[in-house]
Formats: C-alpha cells, structure tokens, sequence
C-alpha cells in the first residue's frame, strides 16, 4: 500500500510533520524530526526516480478521483529528477540546519522555524510532482509563503523588508500564474496539464491563449528571477538565515526552471511556444541580460552572500537560455545544470552559513586568512567555486558544454561567446575570495574562528565532492537529462 | 609482440599515476625534510624509469591506448602515446628530476617556507604534465591543460607576498581567459564540426567546414593555448617570474610553457593535419603574428636588466619559433619545431638553474651587478655560456640542430621573410643572451665580490647535468630525429 | 455591444490595475498589502464570473433544475482566497515586525533608516 500511494506520501509526510514540528517545544526534538522527514523525502524521491527509469510515467490519482476532474499526479524522468534534487537538498540542509541557526534564532522560535522549512519542502515538491494546473499554483503558494516567513527570520533587520518585497513580487507573481491558468481553464475546461495539452492546439490561435502564455511566462520569470524580475532575489537570499539560503538558492529557482519548462514544452508545447509565439526571441535576450548583468554586479559586492545572490541570477540565466534553444542539447543542458547549481550553490551557501556561525559575518574582509582557520570549509568553497567557474573535471563543466554546444549548434557563436565570457566573470568574483582566505592575514581583532561543526561540515563535503564526482561521472545525471529532454520535445524513445 | 602492447598499457598507466602517488606520500612524509626529499626523489626517478621504458617501445612503433571514463557521452579521458608526447614526457620527466635535485640545494640555500606544500604542487603539475603528453583526445588535453595552470598557481604564489599575489593574479587570469575564452570553444566547435574530438595522423577536420571557419578555429586555437605565450597573450610569462626561481626553471622552461607549444602542434599535426594548414590563409597570418612575437620579445627581453625578465622574455620569443615552424605547415618546420622543444628546454633550464645559483650565492638579480662574476662563479657562469649559446644555435650545442631545421622549413615552404626574422633573432640572442656570461668572464669585477664562492652544490651539480645535455643533444640527435620522423609521415 | 456583454472582464481588469498601481506607488506597507488585496480580488472575480451559465441556477442539486452554473470555478476561488488571506496574514505579521524594528511603515524611511 506504501508503494503504491508514494507520490501522494512525497507531498503528505512534509505536510503532516510541519504543525507536529510547531507543536514540539525544544527545537532540538524539531530538528530530530525534521531530518528523518527530509531524508524519508529523499528515499521516497529516489524510489520514484527508480520507478520511472523502469516502468515509465507514474500516473496517480489523489483520492482515486479520475482525471482530468480531480487532480492527477504526473510522474515522468523530468520531474523524477526535480524531485530528487529538492529532497536531497532538504536532506543536506537538514542535519547543518540546528547548528546553522544557533546563532541567528532563538531557542523558543526553532521549532516553528522547523515548521516552516517542512512547508517550503512540501510546497516544492508539489510543485514538482503534481500534473493539475491549479494544484500548482496551491503548492507554489504554499512554498511562497512559507519562504516568506523563512526569509524574515534573519538577523539582520534588513531581512524584514527583504521578506516583504519578495512577498509583494511574489504574490503578484504567483497571481499572474493564476490568471493564466484562469484563462486557460476559460478557453479548454479542463485543468490538468496532459489534458490541457490534448486541448490546446484546437484554440491556440486566440488571443485568450496568448494572454495565458503570457501571463504564464511573466508569473514564471518572477519566481526564478528571470532578469529583470529578479529584485526580489539579492535581498531574500543576503539578509535570510544562512541555512536558509542554500535551502533556497539549491531549490526554490530550480523549481521555478521546472515550472517553465513544464508550462513552455508539456502544457503549451514547443510549436506554440516557440513559433506561434517568439519566446524564443524573448527568453534569450533576458536571459543573456541576466548573465552578463548578473556576473557584472556579483564582481562588486562586498557581503558574500550578496555575490553569490547575484552569481545566482546569472546561473538562472543559463537554464533560461537552454530553454530557449528549444533544442534538445539546450534542454539537456538546462536539465543538467539544475542538478549541478543545486549542488554547487548549496555547498557555496552551507559553507558561507558555517562561517557566518564562526565569525558572524560574511562580507570579504571577515574572510581574510580563513583559509588556514577553517580549511576544510574554504577547501569545499573552492571546488564549489571551481565548478561555478566551469574548470573541467567539474560538474559545472558539464552544464557549460552542453550549453555552448547548443549554442553552436543553433548557429549563434556570439551567444557561445557570452556563455564563455559570464565564466571568466565567475573567475573574478570566486577568486576575490580564494585570494583574500588564503592570501590575507586575519585582521588583529577578528574573532577566533575554528573549523564548521561536523553537522554543517559533512553536508557541505558532500554536496562540494558531488560537485566533482558528477563533473566526472557523468553517465547518471546526463542520461536523465537526454531523456527528459527527448520527452519534453515529444521525440520520446 | 602482444605481451610488450599489454605491457605499453600498463607501462603507460603507471608513467600517469606515479606522481599522482607521490604527491600524497609527500604529504605523509612532511616530517622529516629528508624523508620527504627523499620521496620526491624516487618518484621523479620511477617516474624516468617508466617512461624510458615506454620509449623503448614507442620508438619501435608502439602506440599504446589507455581509455577511462566518460565525462562526457561519447567522449572519454583517453590516452595515446605517440612520438611528440614520447618526447614531451622524457623532457618533463628527466628534467623533473634534475630540478629536483636542484631545487633542494636552492629551497634550503635560500631558507624558504612552505617547502613541503612546494614539492607537493610540484609533483602534481609534473602529473598534470604527463596526462597532458600522453593525451588522447582534446577533451583529456584541455583537462589537464587545466589541471596545469590550477596546480602551477600555489607554486607561483609561493612567496604569498603582495608581489606574488599580483603576478598570481595575471598568472591565473591571463591563461585561464584563453583557454576557457578561445579554447574551449574552439575544442566544442570542433566536436560539432568533426563529431570526434580523438587525435588522428592526419586530422579530424578535413573537409568538414568551409576554409573560413577553420581559419578561425586555427586562430582560437593559437590564441587560446595561452601557455605557447603567443603575443598579446603573452604577459603571464614575465608575471610568473615571481615565483622561486626552481619554479621558473621547470615549469616555465620546460613543463607549461612547453605544454602550449605541444599542444600548438598537436592541434596542428593531429586536429588539423599538416596538409590542411598549409591550405588555410589564416595559418599565414598566425605565422606572421609568431614572426612578430619572436622579434618584438627579443627586443623587449634587450632592454630588460632584471635577469629572469630577460630569460622570461626570451623564452616568449622561443616559443615562437615552434609555433612558426608548426605553423609554416612544412615537414623540417615541424620537425625543427619538435626537436626545439627539446634543445629549447635544456637551454632555458641551464640558464633559469644559473640565474637562481647567482641568486642563492650573492643576492644578485639584475645583469647589471653580474660584470666579472664569472671569476668567483666560473662553473656557473660557463654553464649559462654555453645555455645561450646553444639559445642562439651554434654548434656544438643542440639548439644548433633545431635552429637548422626550422631556417630549412622556411627555405622549404619558400618564406624567405620568416627565415630573415629568425636570422636576425639568434642576431638578437647574441646581444642579450651571450653578452651576459661574456661581461662576467671579461669584465672586470666589482670589488663587492671578493670572497664570493660558488652555488649550493647541488645547485651546480644540476648545472652541470642540464648543460651538458645541450652538448649530448648536439652530439647525439640521431634517436631523437628518428623518434620524430613519423610525425611528418616519414 | 459585445463589449458591455464583457462587463465583468472590465472590472477585473480595472481592478487589478487599481490593485497593482496601489502596490507601487504607495509607500505605507498596509496599503501596499491592501493593492495586492485588490488585485488579487480581481482575479477571483474573474474566475468567478466566468463561471456564469446564462440562465444557469446557483450550483446546489434542486428538484427541477437542469442547468447549474459551473461550481469548478467558485471551488478553485475557495482555496485561492484562503491563499489569499494566508499571505495578507504573512504579509501584516511581517509589518508588525518592521513597526517593531523601525518604528514606522513608510517605505522611504524605513530605506532611509537603513541607510544612516
């Protein structure tokens, strides 16, 4: 019975421990609770992985109630490896998060902290897992809001009105999601993705439909800060918790890729989205923007995180481009970089987040000499680094060929250039920092720093060592990648 | 037969793992200085052993494949060993060691720091150089060409001092701009012209794009295997001279430098084909910008008085003249620019291992104070003799024979106005290289330098060593000519 | 007159316009949280009216009834108004909170403040 209900258990067992988790009064006992919840997530997430790589698409049926009347599950190798990516995040995140917050939030509010943080996971993972339209935009709210009530939580001020902006761009956001499903509904009666897609070519040549697109795309860009809608982001992710930040800089725009490109191939499908409609034309400019911009800004922060909040802008504008090649080596590549940022940017953050519970700050000059105080840390920052910059042997290597090629194979050199050019851009802003660890003495008053705790430090090695394994194996994260792509272009095996 | 083809295999599996080993086994022994000296030392000389071995069977036309995983679909770390890379692998490695021994007079001399995190990156550049030598496709070169800047960086900034930090800065930027900039794009559009990304006799990409294309793939290529220090790409060298001088003596004589012109005719030979390059216009232009790179970085290295600049700059004009002869797309330019690779290092070496030696002894950088040192230095001061002089390429030293062959390439292919620029450099040479050891022999000496003695022994064993392979290269160029020849098809 | 027919998509436009030009050109943050209200408002009111069957009765079985008005839309509005009241809630507790820390809700002091 376990088995076969496993995709509604994917969304239930976050759901159902995050009031327990309130209810707990020691925030310890919460954390307990939510690392087994995070790392059950994770096993149900690879079973489902596994269930797909052999028997095909999982369709489930909540409650039993058929499709497309109530709201069906749609399991395939796209969101299979979404899923896995989310929860093995939330089960990195987990065990660092205890000592990740000891500094930053009280005892009495853990628990509900670790409430909160079950309920951005649960609301990820919906989004991900479910195939009804307006289900989506329930689960993404719930994520939202949950992220909102997350990013307040930090110890700076700042992050109040950081929360605030990103609620108000957030909701607009979401709502717009939620006038293009409308409309959507208007013109097909039916809500569920696959059965929207059977409808829509009859009436996708009226005006209604556009406006959904467009409503959709815009709704979309705002949640994984697309340029320009990307405002929100660079204050969310700098002035939140640390842990918080690798939470959901390693998910929550990954989740906003995934949204994109199940709303752009699955639901509207590449000949509308593409020809009908020049999204093309107009993802690709954005997305560019967002690279170069991003790169450029991240060269002059001083506050770390705030780099790696706009080094994040930029990657998102890679996936963004690879959904615009509407090719499918430019879909393998958005699809491989999902899992290579999310392993990269979350060891960056986890290892920002130790060192803001050593030093109590993250901006450059804190960072000076840390290289010998906190090696193993700073060691993980530079492989994570390296795999941002695209060295070879590095997952981040990985996701830039493919990209380049795509570009090349669409015939747009000077967009390959740019690809290679944000790279080179990354170099200067990662090695700002490798420079000023290993080059610099501390400062005389700076706070003695030891290395992170071994509850942050083990999730950090993994995720910076995965970066490097799956740089060179790469036989599991690009075969995934291919076939989802061939599924999402309809060129299915 | 087929047990010494399964004995390449392993022969060369074991060449790419020894220093990989050896770094850590370093590390474990970094307790006591002999103990880990020692360490280094029987790597370096396993390492030589290997590859001697494996030369016996290239030679006799043994090509041993090594294949490990895939990165990329399709796509593998692969290794082959061929006649270039054979030659490339036994400079490293020999001279690995030589500086070994060198470097330990030269670190303890000198009372340097850090010197266990110093032999450690050493051993892993010179592993980074081998995978490099014996790669097999563009994919394994361009992970190791990598892997080399990545590992030669601690090395650079050993001093760990503002100046170290700042060479370190345009060490790093420059090469890793044109490699991930030009280079990895040249090698992906590559694979999406030619499919394949393998080193072939003959080249993978004849016929698979239009003549434009391809002269501008030549062009990425050239200018994105910033290690050959083709102008402007040109300023890490000089930058990188921070570094302890045993640095600069191996890696920026022999292995970096020397991996970007393997590379450049790697690309040329088994990327492009010879034949292919000699169709191309580009591939006179990019001669031409060689042509220039090897005049104006001798005129620049003239008026340098810091001695390593000198040597810096002169090793950037050296370089050019491998990249021309690749260039020129003619079997003796090949050829000369292969055997250069050869005499080229031994020279270099011989003279950054003589700047250090003077430097340990006397605190002495700029050629300026060198008047007369030759009485107080004379086991140095000849050695850095007959270095420049086998730099210029007169016999009886072995730059001669490269020399040779590459003014015969340019007669071959009809260019008379590059065999006029490579004249008028070894005129050049002279002025700046051999004028140095001639003022310290003849001039008349400082009276600061009374009571100045020799250099560490060590040192000046290596000395020794380096040059007289530049008189065995002269003397004996048979094996190595032959080693060569298939290169050309010959 | 197709136009008037199409009244209600009118409103809901005219709504949501009034709802984001609240969102960005005032700085008190409540009525900021009040234009989003409004625009979110707008689009139930969308949803909703689309629901509408000409002639249609409220969509409750009755004896002698055949035609109901689509209950679909009315539900989805269900659940997007408690969305909507969860966030209005999330956003007030964060107000609160900057009240706390700022002493004002005024946008341009609050980033003034953050400035000194």
């Amino acid at each position: 019975m376990i088995a076969s209900n496993l995709p509604a258990l994917q969304v239930v067992v976050p759901l159902i421990s995050a009031p327990i988790c309130a209810m707990l009064g020691r925030g310890r006992t919460a954390w307990v609770l939510t690392v087994a919840v995070s790392w059950t997530a994770l096993a149900i997430a690879i079973a489902l992985l596994i269930r797909v790589e052999t028997g095909g698409v999982i369709d489930y049926e909540m409650g039993g109630w058929a499709a497309p009347w109530g709201i069906a599950y749609r399991i395939d190798y796209l969101n299979a490896f979404v899923l896995v990516i989310v929860a093995g995040i939330g089960a990195m995140v987990a065990p660092a998060a205890l000592q990740g917050i000891a500094t930053e939030i009280a005892p009495e509010r853990q628990p509900r902290f670790f409430a909160a943080m079950l309920l951005a996971l649960t609301g990820l993972l919906g989004i991900t897992i479910t195939g009804d339209a307006f289900n989506l935009y329930v689960f993404l709210e719930i994520a939202s809001l949950a992220s909102y009530a997350l990013v307040a939580q930090g110890p700076d001020r700042r992050a109040l009105m950081a929360a605030f902006q990103y609620l108000i761009l957030g909701t607009i956001g979401a709502t717009f999601i939620l006038i293009g499903v409308g409309l959507l509904y208007m013109m097909t009666g039916t809500l569920n993705m696959a059965d929207l897609a059977a409808r829509l070519p009859a009436v996708a040549e009226t005006r209604t439909i556009y406006a959904a697109f467009a409503f959709i795309i815009v709704g979309t860009g705002l949640k994984l800060a697309l340029f320009p809608l990307h405002m929100w982001l660079p204050n969310a992710y700098a002035y939140a918790p640390g842990v918080v930040s690798a939470f959901m800089a390693a998910t929550g725009t990954k989740v906003g890729v995934y949204m994109l490109a199940r709303f752009v191939y699955t639901v509207f499908g590449a000949p509308f989205a593409f020809d009908t409609m020049p999204l093309g034309q107009i993802l690709m400019p954005f997305a560019l923007l967002g690279i170069v911009v991003g790169s450029l800004v991240a060269i002059f922060q001083d506050d770390i995180k705030r780099m790696l909040a706009y080094s994040s802008v930029a990657q998102i504008g890679y996936m963004a481009l690879g959904i615009s090649f509407a090719s499918e080596t430019g879909l393998i590549a958005t699809i491989v970089h999902l899992f290579n940022h999310a392993l990269m940017k979350g060891a960056l953050f986890l290892a920002l987040a130790a060192v803001s519970l050593r030093l109590g700050k993250t901006d450059l000059t804190a960072m000076r000499g840390l290289g010998r105080r906190m090696p193993l840390t700073m060691a993980a920052f530079v492989a994570a680094g390296l795999s941002l910059i695209g060295v070879p042997l590095t997952a981040g290597f990985v996701s830039k060929w493919y990209l380049v090629k795509a570009a090349i194979e669409a015939g747009l050199w000077p967009v390959a250039v740019v690809i290679l050019g944000a790279s080179l851009l990354a170099m200067i802003y990662v090695w700002r920092v490798v420079e000023v660890a290993y080059f610099r003495a501390p400062a005389a008053n700076a706070p003695a720093a030891v290395e992170a705790p071994t509850t942050m430090l083990i999730p950090i090695l993994i995720l910076a060592g995965g970066g490097i394994y799956f740089g060179i194996d790469t036989e599991v994260t690009v075969g995934i990648a291919r076939a989802a792509a061939m599924a999402l272009l309809g060129t299915s095996p | 037969m087929s047990a010494e083809i399964v004995g390449a295999e392993g022969l060369t599996l074991a060449a790419l793992l020894t220093p990989w080993i050896g770094a850590p086994l370093i590390w474990l022994a970094r307790g006591n200085t002999n103990r880990r000296e020692a360490v280094t030392l029987i790597t370096a000389v396993v390492l030589v052993g290997l590859v001697l071995a494996l030369y016996e069977l290239v030679a006799a036309g043994a090509r041993p494949t090594l294949t490990l995983v895939d990165p990329l679909p399709g796509l593998a770390i692969a290794f082959t060993v061929e006649p270039l890379g054979m030659l490339f692998a036994l400079i490293a490695s020999g001279l690995w060691l030589v500086t070994s021994v060198y470097s330990i007079g030269y670190m303890r001399g000198h009372h340097e720091e850090n010197q266990t995190r110093f032999y450690i990156f050493f051993a892993l550049a010179l592993g980074a150089t081998i995978g490099l030598a014996f790669s097999g496709n563009l994919l394994t070169l361009f992970i190791f060409y990598e892997a080399l800047t990545l590992s030669t960086y601690p090395l650079v900034t050993h001093h760990g001092d503002e100046a170290a930090r700042a060479g370190g800065r345009t060490y790093l930027g420059i090469l890793l701009s044109t490699s991930i900039g030009f280079l990895l794009l040249a090698i992906i559009v590559t694979a999406s012209y030619a499919g394949t990304l393998d080193f072939v006799p003959g080249g993978i990409l004849a016929g698979t794009a239009p003549n434009w294309v391809l002269g501008v793939l030549l062009a990425l290529y050239v200018f994105g295997i910033g290690k050959a220090a083709v102008m402007p790409f040109h300023r890490w060298l000089p930058a990188a001279m921070v570094a302890p001088t045993p640095v600069s003596a191996l890696l920026h004589a022999v292995a970096v430098v020397k991996a970007g012109v393997f590379s450049v005719l790697k690309v040329v030979i088994y990327v492009f084909g010879i034949d292919l390059v000699a169709e191309i216009p580009m591939s006179h232009w990019l001669a031409y910008v060689a042509a220039a790179t090897i005049l104006i970085a001798s005129i620049v290295a003239l008026r340098k008085d810091n001695l390593k600049a000198r040597l810096a700059y002169s090793t950037v004009s050296q370089l050019s003249y491998i990249v021309l002869g690749a260039l020129l797309a003619d079997s003796w330019g090949i050829v000369g620019g292969a055997m250069h690779i050869a005499t080229h290092a031994f020279g270099k070496i011989t003279l950054f291992f003589a700047a250090g030696a003077i430097y340990v002894a006397s605190g002495r950088t700029r050629v300026s104070q060198l008047r007369g040192l030759g009485r107080a230095m004379p086991i140095t001061m000849g050695a850095f003799l007959i270095g420049s002089l086998s730099i210029v390429g007169l016999p009886p030293f072995g730059g001669a024979w490269s020399k040779w062959f590459l003014l015969f390439g340019t007669l071959d292919a009809g260019q008379y106005v590059f065999m006029a620029v490579l004249l008028v450099s070894s005129l050049l040479n002279i002025f700046y290289l051999v004028s140095i050891p001639m003022r310290a022999f003849f001039s008349a000496p400082d009276p600061d330098l009374a009571g100045q003695g020799e250099a560490p022994p060590l040192c000046v064993a290596a000395l020794v060593v380096t040059a007289a392979g530049c008189l065995a290269l002269f003397l004996f160029p048979d094996a190595l000519y032959r080693l060569l020849l298939p290169l050309v098809g010959l | 007159m197709a136009a008037l027919g199409h009244f209600n998509y009118w409103v809901a436009i005219g709504l949501m316009m009034i709802g984001l030009y609240l969102v960005i050109a005032r700085g008190n943050l409540v009525k900021k949280l009040v234009g989003l209200n409004i625009f979110q408002t707008a689009v139930f009111l969308l949803y909703i009216s689309m629901g509408k069957v000409i002639g249609g009765t409220a969509p409750i079985f009755a004896e002698g009834f055949t035609l109901y008005t689509n209950p679909l839309p009315s539900v989805l509005i269900l659940t997007a108004i408690v969305v909507s009241v969860a966030t209005t809630a999330v956003g007030l507790a964060i107000i609160v909170r900057i009240r706390e820390a700022y002493d004002s809700i005024e946008e341009d002091d609050i980033l003034r403040r953050d400035e000194e």
